[in-house]
């Protein structure tokens, strides 16, 4: 193929021209064959009715008569356009107003288009021969000449129509051409912008809404969530940088002291032991890093279903109300028997876990920590609240992104991670996680959407 | 016990290897898919502790389909790298009894190991159970020590029921979280502790001699304390 049809602007400005010129030449045709076709079909219906006509008079009264009413035509004729030649078998003329039997008229029954001389003047005339009992011949026709002009003059119309088609198609497919590489240039320009780095770079929209603005919207939403999970990655290769290393440091750190200065077996011991405990708690940073990564994947979307999580929840209750009681504090669990919902049961319980937790953890002696869990026709409403110190407002959407620590639980064992699966795991469901003042305290609902509509991480 | 272990990576394959026959078992080793297929299919163990990842072109699952394909049901624990939830699937759907992610503490390896080469031997089911004096009725579900009855909510029961059939063995907090609770995640605060500890205020607290022992960096066991 050209290398010129590789181009899509060019291959649909062909496509267009094409189309434009095949209907432009049915349209021609079919005039054609209404206008000139029917003044041939006219001509050929007058003829085969004169014949006709005129077999019935041979019937009557024999070539006598025949002779007769050519010459009455003739005379008759206001038009002057009827052409009838007779001839013996031998061809020769006997009556009519052609002088002699034109030598291309061989076969009977088929029309010839052939110049004439009548009366002096040259003409074009169609006709078509009989052949009559006793060998005689008889040559009926019309004087086409005017109606070959007019076909002529359509011809030359048609033409003329064609060049303009041609012409018109031609502009066209340059302008098609034209606004396809306008709209790609815009996308390709952006797409080239972002492999350039540029990831703030967005597709323009024409504010027509069309099929185009459609596709742009696209292009958008998705380089927004390219976006975000890159803007996610960033954060979390930041936050390995800077959070792991103080753990890591630690544990190195208390090897090589203990290879340098322990000394007794004990004190090694002791020490191994204690930077094994610093390279656990690494991996299990390590560990709900990757689930975190695994749930906004939205990979186990696959195993969502219909739930109940009424049994998960009282599970998480029972499990952290031994927690508060030795705390110190009390947890109270308000839930109803059927929790239907729709999504990973494990999922939900382990995000209900992790906000019981920390709702344990912050609670102050004898504080009171509360779960509770509603369903309404919007979805369904989980909803843990303590007595803690709670969270500022201005920290309250910082806090579920990873590592993040507030003030507050800068002095209380934790990954910082907590919060951000709770997040994860709403955001796979298309819920959300809301974090309020229960003044005093912290209120944090997690929301969950009625149906299985799942919403985009 | 005997236990094969199949396992490439030499540290980790001599640090279980030593592990195993510290805690008094006989163990084979095998560095390759190969071998390792070779030798679970000709051999009898009592427990399989196997790599997911081999070299040889035979992999730990592919091992295990065949092993399962030929009706042997010799208890495998399978060792991976690989944590996320689908491949836990994966490798128990295969015919795996656990699972267990890489890095491990011995300790945990060792109980769960014990724990299945046990599992592997008992007798029917029991309708009840019993640990020096204490008895457990499944059945009638009363605890009774001493012939004392001692009250327990369903969930401190199930724990006792846990630590009962695993009698003599070690369960790490891992097992408790899994086989109590159904929990396949790590809860932050050390909830089992506080579980274990509120069981021995009913079961040991009364009584001269505690019975739930609490095993430094491992977990717990259930036994008379000897001196």
């Amino acid at each position: 193929m050209f290398p010129l049809f590789r181009s899509a602007g060019v291959r649909f400005a062909a496509i267009y021209a094409g189309l434009l010129a095949v209907s432009a030449a049915a349209l021609a045709l079919y005039l054609w064959w209404s206008t000139a076709g029917l003044l041939d079909r006219q001509t050929e219906a007058a003829i085969r009715a004169d014949a006709q006509g005129l077999s019935e008079r041979l019937a009557d009264g024999g070539l006598r008569a025949l002779v007769a009413t050519v010459a009455d035509r003739l005379a008759g004729n206001v038009d002057d356009d009827a052409i009838y030649l007779l001839a013996d078998p031998a061809f020769l003329r006997l009556s009519g107003n052609l002088d002699h039997w034109p030598a291309a008229v061989r076969e009977v029954g088929t029309f010839y288009e052939l110049p004439v001389t009548r009366a002096g003047m040259r003409s074009l005339a169609r006709v078509q021969s009989y052949d009559l009992p006793g060998g005689y011949h008889l040559l009926i026709g019309r004087d086409v000449v005017v109606r070959a002009q007019l076909r002529q003059l359509l011809t030359d119309a048609l033409l003329w129509a064609l060049v303009i088609v041609g012409a018109m198609a031609t502009v066209g497919a340059l302008v098609v051409r034209g606004l396809f590489r306008r709209t790609l240039s815009n996308v390709s320009a952006t797409a080239i912008a972002i492999a350039g780095g540029d990831l703030a770079q967005r597709v323009t929209l024409s504010g027509r809404g069309d099929e185009f603005d459609q596709l742009a919207e696209v292009i958008n939403d998705m380089l927004d969530r390219i976006g975000r999970l890159m803007e996610g990655v960033r954060q979390v290769s930041n936050a390995i940088a800077h959070d792991l290393r103080t753990p890591i440091a630690r544990a190195r750190t208390r090897l090589e002291d203990a290879s340098l200065h322990a000394g007794t077996t004990a004190e090694l011991h002791a020490a191994i032991e204690r930077a094994t405990a610093d390279l656990d708690g690494i991996v299990a940073v390590f560990q709900a890093l990757l689930r975190i990564a695994e749930i906004e994947a939205g990979s186990r979307r696959a195993a969502f279903g219909r739930i109940d999580l009424a049994a998960p929840l009282a599970g998480v209750a029972e499990m952290y109300e031994a927690v508060a009681e030795e705390r110190g504090a009390t947890l109270t669990a308000d839930l109803p028997d059927r929790l239907p919902a729709f999504g990973d049961a494990a999922l939900i319980q382990q995000a209900v876990a992790n906000l019981v937790d920390n709702a344990v953890k912050f609670s102050p002696d004898g504080g009171s920590v509360s779960l509770t869990a509603q369903a309404s026709a919007r979805g369904l409403e989980i909803v843990v609240t303590d007595g803690g110190p709670g969270i500022p407002k201005d920290e309250r959407s910082k806090a579920p992104q990873r590592f993040y620590r507030g003030e507050a639980a800068r002095h209380t064992p934790g990954s910082g991670l907590g919060l951000s699966l709770v997040q994860a795991v709403a955001q796979l469901h298309g819920g959300q996680l809301r974090l309020e003042d229960a003044a005093p305290g912290l209120r944090a609902v997690l929301a969950l959407p009625a149906t299985g509509e799942t919403g985009v991480v | 016990m005997r236990i094969l272990v199949v396992e490439d990576d030499k540290d980790v394959a001599g640090f279980v290897v030593r592990g195993l026959k510290e805690a008094g078992h006989t163990v084979e080793h095998a560095d390759n898919g190969r071998d390792g297929l070779f030798m679970a299919v000709s051999e009898k163990f009592d427990a399989v502790v196997l790599d997911r990842m081999l070299p040889g072109g035979i992999d730990g699952i592919k091992i295990l389909e065949t092993l399962r394909s030929q009706q042997n049901i010799t208890p495998v624990l399978i060792l991976s790298a690989l944590a996320d939830v689908n491949e836990r699937v994966k490798g128990l759907k295969a015919g795996g009894d656990d699972y267990l992610t890489k890095p491990f503490a011995f300790a945990e390896l060792l109980a769960r190991v014990e724990a299945l080469a046990r599992r592997g031997k008992t007798e029917g089911p029991a309708t009840k159970l019993t640990v020096e004096d204490l008895e457990m009725d499944l059945l009638s579900r009363q605890v009774k020590r001493a012939g004392q009855k001692i009250d327990l909510q369903p969930r401190e029961f199930r724990l006792l029921e846990y630590l009962m059939r695993h009698a003599g063995q070690v369960v790490t907090r891992t097992m408790l979280l899994e086989g109590v609770w159904d929990y396949h995640f790590d809860p932050q605060t050390n909830v089992i502790d506080v579980h274990v500890s509120r069981l021995r205020q009913k079961v040991d607290k009364p009584f001269p001699v505690p019975l739930i022992q609490t095993i430094r960096n491992a977990g717990y066991t259930l036994r008379a304390e000897r001196v």
